[in-house]
Formats: structure tokens, C-alpha cells, sequence
């Protein structure tokens, strides 16, 4: 089996030598700016990130976790990052207008992925609660990010992840000391106002959460502009233990865009994780989410929504790693597929010999509203204990039609009656949001989402 | 109010309505009976206008207009309600909200202004009392996870917050206890005004105690066999459906 492995990312490696041309080139350069180099302890983890990409190049359909999700048009695009923060008619009034932003909440807003002071606002927290811009803290809290950055977020077969190492410029970084409790949840908005093909940003956040500390972290991806730009974004946690961290991601980019973010969470033991993906932006848009359960009694839900239309497509790839005894795992996919779009699901649950006890559950349920739309479902387990409770389950499926009947003998016309019962399939993710004004604003969200979508209506 | 002609319906070339004849005027209150699979709930259906059963010849006049060619929303906006045999649990859609977007919609529909949420509630909080309904049921989804007994109470709950015209209850006495038969009777009793009309569907005569019918009619084989008033209810609990059906088979 390793060899096999071994073999498929030699293989295309000749080939993509070359395709990682410009990246190399734009990485020679990028490396000559001084202020990419302090601290200095970066500089190696960026080289070995580049290096590491250019091994690895842009994943094929070959590989088998891309199977599904051809990025061509990514590696197609021509490579630009933007490297310089600029406000490019960004507005308060127009941020207010995206999702979270109207939120009481810790606010840090990235404008093409770089840390927008003036629109960011954060109020005073506990003592040595940090919430800041990563390329601030990397000069301030060197020692402390030194001990984590990239340590988590493994890019040994994550190209994407390896990208974003090489050439992150900011995000977020957030730290929460031992027992302690940061009372508002901490927004992150990252808004593009791209219009250029290829204009890249690579957010990189690094969340850390002390033993016995809580937090919620609001992650949302948004647009101003239309282009086909490229975000590639990761995000590195650490749940300290008997930590409870909600982090609650929102993929709302340009239909044009392309959305590729990777979410490594490393939790201890006795804490507490649940991980939300809304994804319903983007034309092409993969979330690679991987959890360690690296201590005992570790608890983590992932819970995710899709809802895409027209050639959208979006992608689900979770990496469960249950290292521990007596931890559990629920994941819980429900996607809403219109149009011509598609949606990919796969789930792995990975139970090494010490997890005993392990509880690992899974389940992707999927509404196809046309008979062009498509989804493709793939559990994966491997289980090294013997002591363990997995169950996964899929299901492919169209509106009911005794509820539409219902809902009509009741007097409901025949578009609301669909618009409340795809509302209600997506009500089943929405539902686990803990903060409840989170909550609340994307139920709204979607229900207004799916109103507009002509769509709904169509087929009987 | 409602006239039935000939009606025939059947599903995928399977015949099961064969020429129902019906008409029921307002203020009456008229009860199906029929041996199981004789068409009686095919009948509900077709009237609240369930797709998937072709309507093979007839016609169904409801108000002056043909109910056929209605949309199952327009029907029920119309005044037509069907309580179902069986009715379906909605996860996730929340039991006040349906009920108000329902009522809102049929207000709507009769020129009559919507309600806001607290004008809804007053509503519900005077129908409840009415069939002696736990209020928990209205905070969760609809029919999900509801007793037999307490889905079919709030079917009738429902017609009486939407007060339909043409009520029509398919087996609502049916999986209910005798105190709860009683509440639910009394309920539909209440409803009942002169500009209104219920077809019920039973297999019990005990409900007719409760409800008492102006006509009685026997549905056999998709075809309404017998007509009479509420004795003829009494004379089938005493000698079945069998010596109707044998009366039946011999030519008159
Ligand atoms: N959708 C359908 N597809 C196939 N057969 C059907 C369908 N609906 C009804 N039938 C058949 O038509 C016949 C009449 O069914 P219906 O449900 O109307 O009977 P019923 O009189 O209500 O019976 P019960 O007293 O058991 O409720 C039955 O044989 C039933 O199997
Ligand atoms: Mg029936």
C-alpha cells in the first residue's frame, strides 16, 4: 500500500516540475522582500513549503483524494499574489452588508488577505487573551508562534496547504491562556475585491487554545468583485485540553472564485471541538478538514452544509484521526445540489491501535433538486483497534413528495412549500451552531439565499 | 356545496373510484363507510387534489367551480381540508410556523389582512383549549415523533384554526382513546356552522354516537352501494359489510 502511494506522487512529478514554474519564480522573488524573512526562523518553513509543493505539484484526478474535484482551472490560472494591503474602495457600509459583519463580535477584516486595521475592532478581553494579525504577532509574540506554525497543518500531501505555507503573508492569530474564557465570539472576515484572473491570497490563521479556555471563532470568505480569483487559505488550531472551541466557517466567495482552505485541528484531551462548514460560494471550492484527537476523552463534531447551483462545485474532505482512547467523532454533511452543480463527500475515520473505546459516527445526507446535479459520496475507515463504535451512512435524494403534498392540502403554494422543506434540510446543519447569533443570521441567510434561487421552483 | 358525478380515478391503470355519485350541501355532515381498500381514502385524496391518480371520467363541482382543475394549495385556500389517515412528519419544519404560514396564505386568499405573531397566537391559544391540546406539540416540528393518537388530534387542531368550508376526515377516530375520541367529536361538533360541511371516513360507528351524520353512504369496490341515514351505520356494525355485498352481487 506504500509503495502504491509512493508511486502516484512520483509519477506525475517530471510533468509538474515544470507546472510549478511560475511559483518557483514568484517564490524567488517573494523571498528577496525583506519583510517576508522576520523572524527568521520563518524563512525555512517557507523554503520547505515551496519545496514541498514543488514535489508534490497540483494534485490530478489520479490522486486518490481528488478524484472528484479536477483543478485544472486553478493550475490554469495565471499566479498572482497580492502582496501589498490595499483598501480598494473597501467601505464600512459595504462590509456591513456581508454576512457576520453586523455581529457583536471581535472583529479582524483581511482585505485581499492582508490584516485591514482600520476596519478591524476588537474590544478589551481578559489579560493575555491575544486577537491580532499574524504578521504583527510573529514580531511580537515570536517565541509563542514559533511553537506551533505549521507544525499542525501537515503539508506532506496537502500541495494547497504547502502553497499557503510558502507564501502566506497574514490571517489571524489568536490566543486564549490556561481557563480562560473569551466572552464575545472573534469574527474573521476575509473579504476579496479581486477582479484579476489569478489574484491569489493565502490566509493563514494560527488559533490557539490553552487548556480549560473557551472560544468562538467566526471564519467568513466574502467578495466584493466577481473575478475568478484564488483563495487558498489554512487555518492551524490547537485545543489545549478540557479546551471547547466552536469555529464556524463561512464559504461565501464570488461564483467565479475558487475557494481551496485546509483546517488542521489538534485536540487534547477531555476538549471539546466542533467545526461548521457553510460552503455556498465559489465555482469550485474544497475544504480539506483534519482533526487529531490526539488526547483521551477528546470530543469533535464536524458539521457541514452545501448548498450550490449552476456548475458550482463543492468539496468535503475529512481526515478524523482518532489516536487516543474514548474519543468521539460525529460528522454530519447534509448538501443541497441544484443546477448542473456537484458536491463531493469524503470521509475518513482513522483509528490507530491505542484508540480504544473509539465512538466515530457519520453521516452525508444529499438533496439533488435536478436531475443534472450530482454528488459523490465516499466513507472511508480504517480501524487499527478492535474496541470500537463506527458507523457511517449516506443517503441521494429528492424532496419528499407526501410532505410537498401536505404542506399544499394546507394551503402552501407549491415554490414555498419546496423552499420550506430544503430550508429544513439545511435547518438540520444550522441547528448546531452554538452562538446563537450566528445562528440565527444564516438561517436567515439561506432562507433568503434560497427564495432567490429561481431555480427552487422548477421541477415538480 | 360539493358535487360528485361519476367520478372515476385509479393510479397506473389500476381502477379504484368506478362512478361515485355524492352531493352534500351545506350545513350537512355525511360519513363513508366500506370495507378496507374499497377506495375511501383514494376518494380524500382526489378531492384534496393528490397528484399520481388519473382522473379517468366525472366531474367534482365544489362551490360552483370544478375542483379538479384546482391546485391542492387553491383547493384549501378555497375552504376544502383533508384530515389524513396518515399524517406525515415534517422534520425540521416548526409546527407554529406552518400552521401560521398556512393560515396566513387561506387569509390571503379570502381578502382578509394576515395575522402577525401575536394575533396568531391568540388564535391558536383559543383552539387548543378547544381540543385539549398540549401546547409542547407546537414547538416541535410538524408531526415529528407525535403519538398515533396525537397526530390525528392535530389534524383536527389544524382544521380548526384554518375553519375550512368542506371539512374531510379520513379514519381521525382511528388510533384515538375514548376520552380523546370524545374531546376530538366535540371539537368537530364546535365547528360545524350552516355554511359548512364534513365528509367523514370511518370504519366505526361508535364515532357516528359523537358526530351524528345526516347521511350515511357505504362505498364498495369504488362505488357508493348504499345511502341511508345513520341507521344504516347501526344496521352494518350489527351484520358487517357481507350482506350488503350479497345483496349487491344479486341484480335488483
Ligand atoms: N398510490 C397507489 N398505488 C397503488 N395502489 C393504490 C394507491 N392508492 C390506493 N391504491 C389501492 O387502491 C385501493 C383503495 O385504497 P384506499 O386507500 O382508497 O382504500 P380505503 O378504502 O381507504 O382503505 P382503508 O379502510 O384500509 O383505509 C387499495 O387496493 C389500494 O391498495
Ligand atoms: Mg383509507
Amino acid at each position: 500500500m506504500h509503495s502504491n502511494i509512493d508511486f502516484m506522487i512520483q509519477a506525475p512529478q517530471t510533468r509538474q516540475a515544470t507546472e510549478a514554474n511560475p511559483y518557483l519564480e514568484s517564490f524567488e522573488s517573494f523571498e528577496k522582500d525583506a519583510s517576508v524573512r522576520t523572524p527568521s526562523w520563518v524563512f525555512p518553513i517557507r523554503k520547505a513549503g515551496i519545496a514541498r509543493f514543488a514535489e508534490l505539484g497540483f494534485p490530478t484526478l489520479q490522486n486518490e483524494d481528488w478524484r472528484f474535484t479536477n483543478v485544472a482551472p486553478v493550475r490554469k490560472l495565471p499566479f498572482k499574489p497580492v502582496f501589498e494591503y490595499s483598501r480598494d474602495g473597501v467601505t464600512k457600509q459595504r462590509l456591513n452588508a456581508l454576512a457576520f459583519a453586523g455581529l457583536k463580535a471581535h472583529r479582524l477584516v483581511f482585505i485581499n488577505g492582508h490584516y485591514s486595521e482600520e476596519f478591524s475592532s476588537t474590544f478589551p478581553e481578559r489579560t493575555g487573551v491575544r486577537i491580532t494579525s499574524l504578521a504583527r504577532a510573529l514580531i511580537t509574540d515570536s517565541a509563542l508562534i514559533e511553537r506551533h506554525l505549521a507544525s499542525y497543518a501537515s503539508d506532506e500531501k496537502n500541495a494547497f496547504a504547502a502553497l499557503n505555507t510558502a507564501f502566506f503573508q497574514d490571517g489571524a492569530f489568536l490566543f486564549v491562556p490556561i481557563d480562560t474564557t473569551v466572552e464575545e465570539p472573534i469574527h474573521l472576515l476575509f473579504v476579496s475585491t479581486a477582479n484579476e484572473a489569478g489574484a491569489t491570497s493565502h490566509p493563514r490563521n494560527l488559533i490557539i487554545a490553552e487548556k480549560g479556555s473557551r472560544l468562538t471563532v467566526l471564519e467568513t470568505y466574502a467578495s466584493l468583485s466577481q473575478g475568478p480569483y484564488f483563495t487558498n487559505a489554512v487555518t492551524e488550531l490547537v485545543v489545549g485540553e478540557g479546551a471547547v472551541v466552536e469555529h464556524c466557517k463561512f464559504q461565501d466567495e464570488s461564483m467565479d472564485a475558487f475557494h481551496i482552505a485546509t483546517i488542521h485541528a489538534h485536540l487534547g484531551g477531555h476538549s471539546n471541538f466542533t467545526a461548521h462548514s457553510m460552503a455556498m460560494g465559489a465555482r469550485l471550492s474544497r475544504n480539506d478538514i483534519r482533526t487529531a484527537l490526539k488526547g483521551e476523552g477528546a470530543e469533535c463534531v464536524l458539521n457541514g452544509l452545501y448548498v450550490t447551483k449552476g456548475d458550482q462545485l463543492a468539496d468535503h474532505h475529512m481526515v478524523v484521526e482518532h489516536a487516543k482512547a474514548r474519543c468521539n467523532s460525529h460528522e454530519y454533511f447534509n448538501g443541497i445540489l441544484d443546477g448542473r452543480s456537484r458536491g463531493v463527500f469524503h470521509g475518513r475515520i482513522l483509528v490507530q491501535p491505542e484508540a480504544q473505546k473509539t465512538d466515530a459516527k457519520q453521516t452525508n445526507k444529499n438533496l439533488l433538486l435536478t436531475d443534472g446535479a450530482s454528488i459523490d459520496t465516499k466513507p472511508q475507515l480504517e480501524i487499527y483497534a478492535d474496541d470500537v463504535k463506527c458507523t457511517h451512512g449516506a443517503t441521494i435524494g429528492q424532496l419528499n413528495e407526501e410532505s410537498i403534498f401536505y404542506l399544499r392540502a394546507r394551503g402552501i403554494g407549491l415554490d414555498t412549500a419546496r423552499t420550506i422543506l430544503i430550508h429544513a434540510f439545511a435547518g438540520e446543519i444550522i441547528e448546531r451552531i452554538k452562538c446563537k447569533a450566528a445562528r440565527e443570521e444564516l438561517d436567515n441567510l439561506v432562507w433568503d439565499r434560497l427564495e432567490q434561487n429561481p431555480q427552487i421552483a422548477q421541477k415538480h | 356545496m360539493l358535487e360528485i358525478r361519476n367520478l372515476h380515478a385509479g393510479v397506473e391503470g389500476k381502477k379504484i373510484l368506478k362512478g361515485i355519485e355524492l352531493v352534500i350541501r351545506p350545513g350537512e355532515v355525511h360519513a363513508v363507510m366500506g370495507p378496507n381498500g374499497s377506495g375511501k381514502s383514494t376518494l380524500a385524496q382526489v378531492l384534496a387534489g393528490r397528484e399520481g391518480y388519473e382522473i379517468t371520467a366525472g366531474e367534482v363541482i365544489y362551490k360552483g367551480k370544478n375542483l379538479l382543475e384546482m391546485d391542492p394549495e387553491v383547493r384549501a385556500r378555497e375552504g376544502v381540508f383533508l384530515a389524513f389517515q396518515y399524517p406525515v412528519e415534517i422534520p425540521g419544519v416548526n409546527s407554529t410556523y406552518f400552521l401560521k404560514a398556512a393560515l396566513n396564505e387561506v387569509r390571503k386568499h379570502q381578502g382578509l389582512p394576515e395575522l402577525d405573531a401575536i394575533e396568531f397566537l391568540a388564535v391558536v391559544k383559543q383552539k387548543m383549549q378547544l381540543l385539549e391540546l398540549n401546547q409542547d406539540l407546537l414547538r416541535r416540528s410538524v408531526n415529528e415523533g407525535f403519538s398515533g393518537g396525537e397526530k390525528k388530534r392535530n389534524e383536527i387542531f389544524q382544521m380548526a384554526v384554518l375553519e375550512p368550508k368542506l371539512a374531510i376526515l379520513d379514519e381521525t377516530d382511528s388510533g384515538l382513546d375514548i376520552d380523546a375520541l370524545r374531546i376530538v367529536a366535540s371539537g368537530v361538533n364546535k365547528l360545524k356552522r350552516a355554511d359548512t360541511a364534513q365528509l367523514l371516513i370511518t370504519h366505526y360507528q361508535r364515532l357516528l354516537n359523537y358526530i351524528v351524520p345526516d347521511y350515511v353512504h357505504v362505498l364498495f369496490d369504488g362505488r357508493i352501494v348504499r345511502s341511508g341515514d345513520r341507521k344504516l351505520a347501526l344496521e352494518l356494525e350489527e351484520k358487517g359489510y357481507d350482506w350488503l355485498i350479497k345483496e349487491e352481487a344479486q341484480p335488483a
